[in-house]
């Protein structure tokens, strides 16, 4: 069981599901010979060849157009967006064409659209998006967004064997920063559709995803501490399919949820667990479904305002004790 | 000299064109008056309130559907992509009239299972996948496609259409370009017909031929009377054999004429009258009609008999497809993702309505 950070997890599941099958190709910006900007496809040029791991020209439309056509007729293609603020320059594609495929024209269109997402690295308005909750609007899409290297790992390979389309949405801010011991053998695949209890609790549960699942095990502790709250933490793992049973299940467990995405709020994903909560458990609650979010504004570049606008653990602190309170 | 019946032509007929034989003139009669046909059924159900959406008439533009599609090699496996005036490229690839009509009228039987309009639909197995209403869109598309060719060492061939109004789209531009860049066994048909809903080529490119843009993608550029039947043939051939030989992308205009509006409810105001009278004296079917019989390629009587054939096709077609169902409501649920295979049928919705 060797350590492997977030990336290197993501990089062997990319190697992995490559050699695994033939059918399977890369194409981004410099995903080739460079290896991607953050290195994520470093040596697969060498390994696979330039036929396998295409760079394309600074075309995201083309590249998930491209994507879909070769998977109509039975590849299997991984289209990185260098940073995933720039997925939106493929929204018509990936909505209007992509994600209707198989609905209307039964088309199989098994691709996977992976590229680095989140905050809290100082990259401004263009480098740091979660563009989770645009897609997640739009049906014949699914959605994982891993928050540990397992995950990072065996959703990649996951996503990559489905036979719909999936967004891979990746914190940047996880890439170097967390480490993991896994097996070196075998096939580690995390199903789609799954959310996994990251903390177990019965006072309150925070139902969250991607990055901010560390920021709620940091208040879990901190809560536990100095409040004595057994505080739950359902890690979703997967947005599309989501996973209701594993909500309604925290919620009758502990009656008291808080939702914590770092997206902005204004029909942001947590509305939509709101929403659900309020239709398949509203017996069960106990207090108000409460939300820490980003606030409604463009991500700023200055650590003094990126900070203020993203959530902060003491932000998850402050709304768990709000809510523990009822 | 031996007795000659007075009906057979006095002089030899001229040398067919193209490397194309007798009966592949025949076919493409026969592709090109049963796109025309079938679009005057269409426009009778459409007048009857049997259309569910919108008419989209390729009326005097059937010859550069069909002779490009006809380029193809359909045993090769070549695939391509149409735009709403392309249903004669479809019928090329295989589509069945009755597939058309059922589509036209929201079927349950119809390809799509009543889930999209008019000839938005495609077909894997004969070669041809259906376009979506972005325009541009099937370009990048297509070249994904002729990309699996590629890589897999096939000596396939891809054909999209494009219209001059597809072409000032940012997804035309990324397709064609990456296309090129990859040296894709792709050829883009650009028909230039005039108008894009209400807006003149001028007012939609500053180029003088939508082809000189092929300069800027470092593609070949080739052009052609849309008109022109076998002139529409020959020159997508060249763009076909191009392709197949590993050279690359082509880029094709055909210049024609759009002789009705955007679609059935559009009166056209915004077109001078000589203009459609000057088209409608060059229509190509007509044209192709004439050229087959005054060049001894085809006797009136096997003419005739082609139309008879397409008329009694279609009768049949219409008769069963008017006396079919919609689909069931329910139905709509299903078929968004291989898994989950439904939506969610809403709480408040009671089945079968």
């Amino acid at each position: 069981m060797a350590e492997v950070t977030y990336l290197e997890a993501l990089r062997q599941g990319l190697r992995e599901e490559m050699r695994r099958d033939e059918r399977v190709f890369i194409l981004g910006e410099d995903v080739g010979a460079y290896g991607g900007a953050f290195k994520v496809t470093e040596g697969f040029y060498e390994e696979f060849g330039e036929a396998r791991v295409i760079d394309t020209p600074i075309s995201e439309a083309a590249i998930v157009g491209a994507a879909a056509g070769a998977a109509h007729m039975g590849l299997r293609p991984v289209a990185e967006m260098q940073f995933i603020d720039f997925i939106s320059c493929a929204y018509d594609m990936l909505t209007n064409y992509v994600a209707t495929a198989r609905y209307r024209a039964g088309l199989p269109t098994p691709i996977v659209v992976r590229g680095p997402c989140g905050g809290y690295v100082r990259g401004g308005p263009f480098h740091s998006q979660n563009p989770e909750a645009a897609f997640l609007h739009t049906p014949g899409l699914k959605i994982v967004c891993p928050a540990t290297a397992r995950d990072a790992k065996g959703l990649i390979k996951a996503a990559i064997r489905d036979d719909d389309p999936v967004l891979y949405f990746e914190h940047k801010f996880l890439y170097r920063r967390i480490k993991e011991a896994l097996p070196e053998d075998g096939d580690l695949l995390t199903p789609i559709g799954k959310a996994r209890i990251a903390r177990e609790g019965r006072d309150l549960s925070i139902i969250t995803y991607s990055a901010m699942v560390w920021k709620a095990l940091e208040a879990a502790e901190i809560l536990e501490r100095e409040d004595g709250l057994a505080v739950e933490v359902l890690d979703l793992r997967t947005l599309v399919p989501m996973d209701d049973d594993a909500i309604v299940a925290t919620v009758e467990k502990t009656n008291k949820v808080m939702i914590v995405h770092e997206d902005t709020r204004t029909g942001g994903v947590a509305g939509e667990i709101a929403a659900r909560i309020n239709e398949r458990a509203f017996e069960w609650l106990d207090g108000p479904v409460l939300r820490v979010t980003a606030a409604d504004v463009p991500l700023p570049y200055a650590p003094t305002l990126e900070d203020y606008v993203l959530p902060q653990t003491a932000d998850v602190v402050a709304v768990a004790r709000r809510l523990a309170a009822y | 000299m031996p007795a000659r019946s007075p009906a057979l032509p006095r002089r030899a007929a001229p040398a067919i064109p193209a490397g194309l034989r007798r009966e592949q003139l025949l076919e493409l009669y026969h592709y090109v008056r049963l796109t025309r046909s079938l679009e005057e059924r269409l426009a009778n159900l459409y007048r009857q309130g049997k259309v569910i959406g919108g008419l989209f008439r390729s009326l005097g533009q059937e010859a550069d559907s069909v002779g490009s599609a006809y380029a193809l090699d359909r045993s090769a496996g070549d695939f391509l992509s149409p735009l709403i005036r392309n249903l004669g490229s479809m019928l090329v690839q295989g589509a069945e009239p009755l597939a058309i009509l059922r589509q036209y009228m929201a079927k349950a039987a119809s390809p799509s299972r009543g889930r999209e309009l008019n000839i938005h639909f495609g077909d894997l197995e004969k070669g041809y996948i259906g376009q979506i209403s972005h325009l541009g869109d099937m370009v990048p598309v297509m070249a994904g496609v002729t990309l699996s060719f590629k890589m897999r060492g096939e000596r396939r061939v891809g054909l999209v259409y494009v219209g001059d109004g597809a072409m000032s789209t940012g997804t035309f531009h990324e397709g064609i370009n990456f296309a090129a860049v990859q040296r894709l066994p792709l050829v883009v048909v650009a028909e230039q017909n005039g108008y894009a809903y209400s807006t003149p080529v001028r007012k939609q490119t500053a180029v003088e031929r939508l082809v000189d843009k092929a300069a800027a993608y470092g593609v070949h550029g080739d052009s052609a009377d849309g008109n022109d039947l076998l002139a529409v043939y020959a020159v997508t051939k060249r763009a076909v054999d191009r392709a197949r030989a590993g050279e690359g992308v082509t880029l094709v205009e055909l210049r024609t004429y759009r002789r009705k509006g955007h679609a059935e409810h559009d009166d056209q105001s915004y077109v001078p009258e000589e203009e459609l009278a000057y088209w409608a004296r060059n229509d190509p079917v007509d044209a192709y009609r004439r050229q087959l019989e005054e060049s001894g390629w085809a006797g009136p009587e096997e003419l005739l008999a082609a139309e008879a054939r397409i008329d009694e096709e279609l009768d049949r077609a219409v008769a069963l497809a008017e006396a079919e169902p919609f689909p069931e409501p329910e139905s709509a649920l299903d078929g968004v993702c291989a898994g989950p295979p439904a939506a969610e049928r809403p709480w408040y919705r009671g089945r079968g309505g």
